[in-house]
């Protein structure tokens, strides 16, 4: 029976320091650790958050260096591709400017043996006249001498005269 | 600093304590083979006596007896009597075989163990420090020491990983909040009752262990006291009652989803929910109380037997000692495990309590 007889003052004593015990660990203990507890996990918390968001982050940086890089290989390919067409055109025009030029030089040159030419003919003209002249003159000396004589005369005279 | 000074000041409060109750106990080594001694040679040994000994409270902590000396550490008794408090050690009573200022140690029949006005035969208001006072006093000094230590080192090491002691009892103290609060009560309310819930659990759970250890300082049945489990039942009840919403009287007064007739002209179903109110807490002090009693008694009761065999055979005796002490250690371990599992289940059935006083109508 004395085991099922609870003891008065063990219940006076048993409530009264309880009391005081739950007080006072509520108070000193369980306030701080449960406080400590709670900022531990709400940094963790955070530090978790602060790594997924710079995970989020290095891979978007990744994905914008990615797309960077992609944008300068195709600007690359553009300028690359533009000189090209640029070189082609320079050499293009450089062609056509030499093919131009050398038409030019080839029609100076073609102006210049004409004019040559006609300056030539021109010469020729004058000392044709000038034979001319002596050769009358010399038929007309001839005349003097035979009148048959003249016309062979001249018609040798002129087969004579070549034209160089 | 000031924190610290107080754990400091702790620590010299258990050396203070412990310190004192050493030398009392050499002070009370008192050798009785002189005489004036009841009982022969020839006692028969009782082994029903010897465990319910060791399982009730006593105004003395007996620690050992070496042939006829006995060695305890005395208690104050304190006493109400005729409007008026008498306090002395109970050395003075000579365990049970001298008087003391008219008082004594009733050793036999119906007031056995309690102390009694020897002219009128009354039994005096009892208050004495008697052996689960001063366990449970010591073991609230070393609680609070504990976990105050720890809550030193939450505020010191801010945010940084647990080390030492705070590693090996954060897990526990977690394991309350969220495997035991959190449910029960309610991710809202349950911080109101992590105080409560938290030293009952810890206030159980070392108790228990402390219980386990066979000498002294440890030894003292003090979890498998009714009037320890009784206490802890009614702060139960008290905080479940006050933290009843109208719902939860609701249900008593006039149960919803039961037919008319339970409730008019015969109110069964209120008496039976009243009596619920009451069975909820009253429960939980014959669980704890019957849980720890009974494997300390298995305990002792492996222990008898070596003496049994031995008074009849002393071969015999060893003999028994070599079964008895292997299935005591295997009550040991599983007395470790009952420690654990009956603090839990305490501060969960608590929980539960206060989250069915608080559960919103549905």
């Amino acid at each position: 029976m004395e085991l099922v007889q609870p003891g008065i003052g063990l219940i006076f004593w048993m409530t009264l320091s309880f009391a005081a015990l739950i007080f006072i660990l509520a108070k000193f203990a369980w306030k701080p650790i449960l406080k400590g507890l709670h900022e531990r996990e709400a940094s963790i918390d955070d530090a978790l958050n602060a790594a997924n968001k710079a995970r989020e982050d290095m891979k978007a940086l990744k994905f914008s260096n990615e797309q960077m890089l992609k944008e300068a290989k195709e600007d690359r390919d553009v300028i690359l591709r533009e000189a090209r067409a640029i070189k082609d055109k320079v050499i293009d025009e450089a062609k056509e400017k030499a093919s131009a030029e050398a038409a030019r030089i080839v029609e100076a040159a073609k102006e210049n043996i004409q004019y040559e030419k006609m300056a030539a003919i021109t010469d020729l003209k004058n000392q044709l006249a000038t034979l001319s002249i002596e050769i009358a003159e010399k038929v007309l000396k001839e005349e003097l001498s035979a009148k048959n004589k003249h016309k062979d005369l001249v018609e040798r005279l002129i087969g004579e005269v070549k034209f160089n | 600093m000031k924190i610290k000074y107080k754990g400091l000041s702790f620590i010299r409060q258990i050396a203070l304590i412990v310190g004192v109750m050493i030398i009392s106990t050499q002070v009370s080594f008192s050798n009785e083979s002189e005489g004036r001694h009841l009982t022969n040679d020839e006692e028969v040994y009782d082994a029903g006596k010897m465990i319910i000994e060791h399982v009730i409270d006593a105004h003395e902590w007996h620690i050992m007896t070496i042939g006829k000396t006995h060695v305890s550490v005395p208690l104050p008794v304190i006493l109400y009597d005729e409007g008026e408090f008498v306090v002395f050690m109970s050395s003075k009573f000579h365990h049970g075989h001298e008087e003391y200022k008219g008082y004594k140690l009733e050793l036999d029949g119906e007031n056995k163990g309690k102390i009694v006005n020897v002219e009128s035969g009354v039994l005096p208001l009892d208050l004495s420090i008697t052996k689960n006072v001063a366990a449970m006093l010591m073991s609230m000094v070393f609680i609070s020491w504990l976990f105050i230590s720890i809550a030193r080192s939450y505020t010191k090491r801010k945010g940084m990983a647990p080390k030492g002691m705070q590693s090996l009892l954060e897990p526990l103290i977690i394991f309350i909040r969220d495997d035991v609060a959190k449910p029960s009560i309610g991710e809202k309310k349950y911080e109101k009752y992590m105080p409560y819930l938290l030293t009952l659990f810890f206030f159980i759970f070392l108790n228990n262990m402390f219980g386990l250890i066979p000498f002294f300082p440890g030894g003292a049945n003090l979890t498998g006291n009714i009037a320890i489990t009784g206490v802890m039942a009614v702060f139960t009840f008290l905080i479940t009652t006050f933290s009843a919403n109208k719902n939860y009287w609701v249900h008593i007064v006039n149960t919803p989803g039961v037919p008319w007739w339970l409730k008019i002209p015969i109110p069964l179903m209120p008496v039976v929910e009243i009596m619920g109110v009451f069975t909820k807490p009253f429960v939980l002090m014959v669980r704890l109380f019957a849980n720890i009693t009974a494997g300390h008694i298995i305990v002792l009761g492996f222990m008898s037997l070596i003496f049994i065999f031995g008074n009849m055979n002393v071969g015999l005796g060893y003999g028994v000692s070599v079964v008895s002490v292997a299935f005591a250690i295997f009550m040991g371990l599983l007395e470790l495990l009952v420690a654990f599992i009956q603090a839990y289940v305490f501060t969960l059935l608590s929980a539960l309590y206060f989250g069915m006083a608080m559960e919103e109508s549905h």
